[in-house]
């Protein structure tokens, strides 16, 4: 655990791990809502978006024809929130045949094993 | 009597497509929508298991479930058919009944 004081605030590492894929479910949408309310606390965020989730950050998202929002353009606005540590699972993107060209914001690739790691290293994890 | 078979769900996620393929006849067809259309998406690790169904059961995937995820129509298993939802409802009434793997 390490709990870094600033300003007499506690920050804790926030892992927000994402698995589901975009507009068949609520998961992702819902994610994103929670993860700018993490970083508004100032606190250290990362997400990880792993299983279906990788297709979460698919270039090229348009959604006009199903009648709902496209909140694909809120990954590029993260970093605006000071939210830059995004991971893509490489396994998840290979079995889905997506690379890091696929993806509509820049994200560092790291291995199952590389991301229990991280994880590991976590004070909290928000699985969505 | 053809059947014209529906899957919502993703491949990577849920056993739909799994369940439905099990009980899929030649000559019927299969309907990839929402989530489901990932399906259709070429290079994944399903995509022998649905081009080796394909011999046999005709595919359709829905064009604005698609878009809607970013998949252009170029990264779809050649073979498989793009409808829109007025095609959704001619297949739904071409076929003699519906069955929905939700």
């Amino acid at each position: 655990m390490s709990e870094e004081m600033m300003e007499g605030e506690v920050v804790k590492k926030f892992m927000y791990i994402n698995r589901r894929a975009p507009y068949g479910s609520i998961y992702a949408l819902e994610s994103l809502e929670v993860v700018l309310i993490g970083a508004a606390f100032d606190q250290d965020v990362s997400l990880a978006f792993v299983d279906d989730g990788v297709f979460e950050l698919k270039k090229d998202q348009e959604t006009a024809g199903i009648d709902m929002k496209n909140f694909s353009p809120t990954y590029r606005a993260l970093e605006m929130y000071d939210v830059e540590k995004l991971y893509v699972s490489k396994e998840s993107m290979d079995a889905r045949g997506l690379t890091v060209d696929d993806l509509i914001v820049d994200v560092e690739v790291k291995t199952d094993a590389e991301l229990a790691d991280l994880f590991d290293d976590q004070d909290v994890i928000f699985s969505f | 009597m053809s059947i014209l078979h529906t899957v919502n769900k993703s491949p990577f996620e849920k056993s739909s497509l799994d369940s439905c393929l099990k009980y899929a006849k030649g000559g019927s067809a299969v309907l990839l929508y929402e989530d489901g259309v990932y399906a259709a998406l070429k290079g994944t690790n399903m995509e022998d298991k649905v081009k080796s169904a394909a011999q046999g059961i005709k595919f359709y995937v829905l064009g604005p479930d698609l878009k809607a995820r970013g998949i252009a129509d170029d990264r779809v298993i050649d073979g498989i058919a793009i409808v829109d939802y007025a095609g959704f409802v001619d297949l739904s009434v071409e076929s003699d009944k519906v069955s929905a793997w939700v």
